[in-house]
């Protein structure tokens, strides 16, 4: 028997779910109308919700100021750099521990997920030290290869975790059919694994884009992201809330249009083996 | 074609031995069941045919060829799994086609082979739907037609009846027979349901603990079981086993009596009692007595029979149908 819920219940629920969504969107949505004030407006106390006065005056000063587009092509270049390379090294990886796995399977992945329990900044020093003696810092190669290694537990895990609700009898039933090593991979794991492959792709472009630690202790101007060109606008000389906050909005909006229209594939990937 | 034997077939998992050695020959077009308790081995044996599991040793050769090092691919099998292992990606077309088009059947080949096997397994009208769209029997039927499209040497089936309804299995069970009548090729079924075992099989090879117990036709093994395991597994309900005294008197260490093979009798029988339980199943009844010096026995009566529960019954077993066995559970005849 279904279970009935009475309505005010349901509107209660409804009512929370909404507010609390709007508090985790928040800061973001303070941080793009911020970006339409004037620097007199963004510092006002009592604060300003709506009333004020819209400008675009930010968006032009800091397009001019600084290069957003080379930002944010190496903000491009590194997100899907260090996916493409993550990949090549995860699938293989994430292949044999799910369909042959060996006595310390478990125990590998284990440590490879322990180490993002590890603070970063523990890293920083050797890291910082190696870039500088093999001329690697502020250089794209360079990032893309931290990047990479940064988030690799994350994304053999969430492989591993995909290729393991595929039932080995269907990769048994090609093979009986008579498909090659090959035939199968092309024909039967890779369109069945297609959606996992596709929701981490996602969040690991995510992860790297907003990758911002690393990306700002290594890079100084070439190989320097977006998070380095919203850094920049926190000087010395004091804080400019509205060209601050308009840099950060230039900087999340394709991130944030992406995960938009990918919502769905995210939310499959967030919560992956959570329900069978 | 269509011939199977296993010659000294072995399987060791580590210290683990599943198989310790097996020696079968297969007839061509014969229907073969391996038929055990769960944990027996007969599924692993049916893989290691299939060429899903590798030999630690021994050979295995299909229409007299050594195929012992052979992939799956390289067989000429096919298989049938108990959990149907669909492409859940490709269409009920493409599922059946997909053994075709790995072998390079030109198109329109394939074609009309699919439409052949869509029709004998009423599938026609599924054929553009996707595995998920279909219900348990449809699935299964699917399963079926990837492996006739085919022609293999040979069709393995895993438990493939034991995920559908009671109902439904027993459907599936004859249209399986018809199609071994239809296709005359040989079949190697894996069930732990004896009756399946009974129903189906030319010849049925009972497991235990990787070991081949018995091997023979459903009446061989059902008349003349080779050992106190096949007795108890084969039959429905299961053969009475009474050891102590009663035995010692037939100069065995266990005797075995079916609950057909004992008699109802007036007065004072061989052995005497009250009925603990009946089931009346209308055909039959069968009574559950605790006989002095037996112990429980099962014994099966006419369907109209009116005996109590706690009612005074006396029985009489068919001597020439009583099975007796050493303390080895081998059979002594």
């Amino acid at each position: 028997m279904a279970r009935a819920v009475s309505s005010r219940r349901k509107w209660t629920f409804t009512i929370l779910a909404w507010a609390l969504a709007f508090l985790i969107f928040f800061p973001i949505l303070w941080t793009i109308l911020t970006s339409f004030k004037t620097e007199g407006d963004a510092a006002a106390i009592p604060p300003k919700f709506l009333f004020f006065d819209w400008t675009f005056e930010n968006y032009g000063i800091v397009q001019e100021r600084s290069n957003y587009f080379k930002f944010a092509m190496n903000s491009v270049i590194l997100a899907l750099g260090s996916t493409f390379f993550a990949l090549i090294i995860a699938i293989p990886s994430a292949w044999g521990m799910a369909f042959s796995p060996g006595k310390r399977t478990k125990d590998l992945l284990m440590w490879m997920l322990s180490t993002k329990m590890m603070p970063p900044v523990g890293a920083l020093i050797p890291i910082y030290l190696i870039f500088r003696d093999f001329g690697l810092l502020d250089t794209r190669g360079g990032l893309i290869a931290v990047l990479m290694l940064l988030n690799l537990p994350i994304i053999i895990w969430m492989l591993y975790t995909y290729f393991k609700e595929i039932p080995a009898e269907i990769l048994e039933a090609s093979r009986m059919d008579g498909a090659s090593v090959w035939k199968e991979l092309v024909y039967v794991l890779t369109p069945m694994a297609i959606p996992g492959i596709a929701s981490t792709i996602l969040l690991n472009v995510i992860l790297a884009w907003n990758e911002a630690f690393w990306t700002l202790a290594l890079t100084t101007k070439d190989a320097a992201p977006l998070p380095q060109f919203i850094a920049s606008y926190s000087s010395p000389e004091g804080l400019f809330w509205a060209k601050l906050s308009a840099a950060s909005t230039m900087a999340i909006a394709p991130i944030l249009v992406l995960g938009w229209f990918a919502q769905k594939q995210l939310v499959r990937g967030l919560t992956f083996g959570a329900v069978k | 074609m269509g011939t199977i034997s296993l010659k000294n077939v072995r399987k060791v998992f580590g210290d683990h031995v599943i198989i310790p050695g097996a020696d079968l020959d297969i007839k061509n077009g014969e229907f073969v069941v391996f038929v055990g308790p769960s944990g027996c081995g007969k599924s692993t044996l049916l893989r290691m045919i299939a060429g899903l599991e590798d030999l630690t040793s021994g050979a295995i050769a299909i229409d007299g060829k050594d195929v012992s090092q052979a992939a799956p691919s390289e067989r000429g099998l096919a298989m049938v799994f108990q959990s149907y292992a669909l492409y859940p990606h490709m269409s009920v077309r493409n599922n059946i086609a997909f053994g075709l088009k790995m072998a390079g059947v030109p198109k329109a080949e394939i074609d009309s082979k699919v439409a052949k096997a869509a029709a004998t397994l009423n599938l026609t009208d599924y054929l553009d739907r996707k595995p998920r769209q279909l219900s348990g029997g449809q699935r299964q039927r699917v399963a079926i037609g990837r492996a006739i499209v085919r022609q293999p040497q040979a069709f393995l089936f895993d438990e493939p009846l034991s995920n559908l309804d009671a109902a439904l299995r027993v459907n599936m069970r004859v249209f399986i027979m018809q199609l071994h009548k239809d296709l005359s090729a040989t079949m190697i079924y894996v069930t732990h349901d004896q009756v399946e075992a009974m129903t189906m099989a030319d010849r049925i090879v009972v497991l235990n603990k990787g070991v081949i117990e018995q091997v023979g036709s459903p009446l061989e093994l059902y008349n003349n079981p080779d050992s106190l395991f096949v007795a108890g597994f084969i039959g429905s309900p299961k053969m009475n086993f009474v050891t102590g005294s009663e035995a010692a008197k037939q100069k065995a260490h266990t005797i075995g009596i079916r609950p057909e093979h004992i008699d109802i009798v007036e007065g004072k029988g061989t052995w005497n009692g009250k009925i603990a339980l009946a089931e009346h199943l209308g055909a039959d009844s069968f009574l559950h007595v605790d006989a002095d010096g037996a112990g429980r026995l099962v014994v099966r009566a006419p369907g109209e029979f009116r005996g109590k529960e706690g009612g005074a019954i006396a029985l009489k077993p068919d001597m020439s149908r009583l099975h007796r066995f050493d303390d080895m559970g081998g059979v002594i005849r």
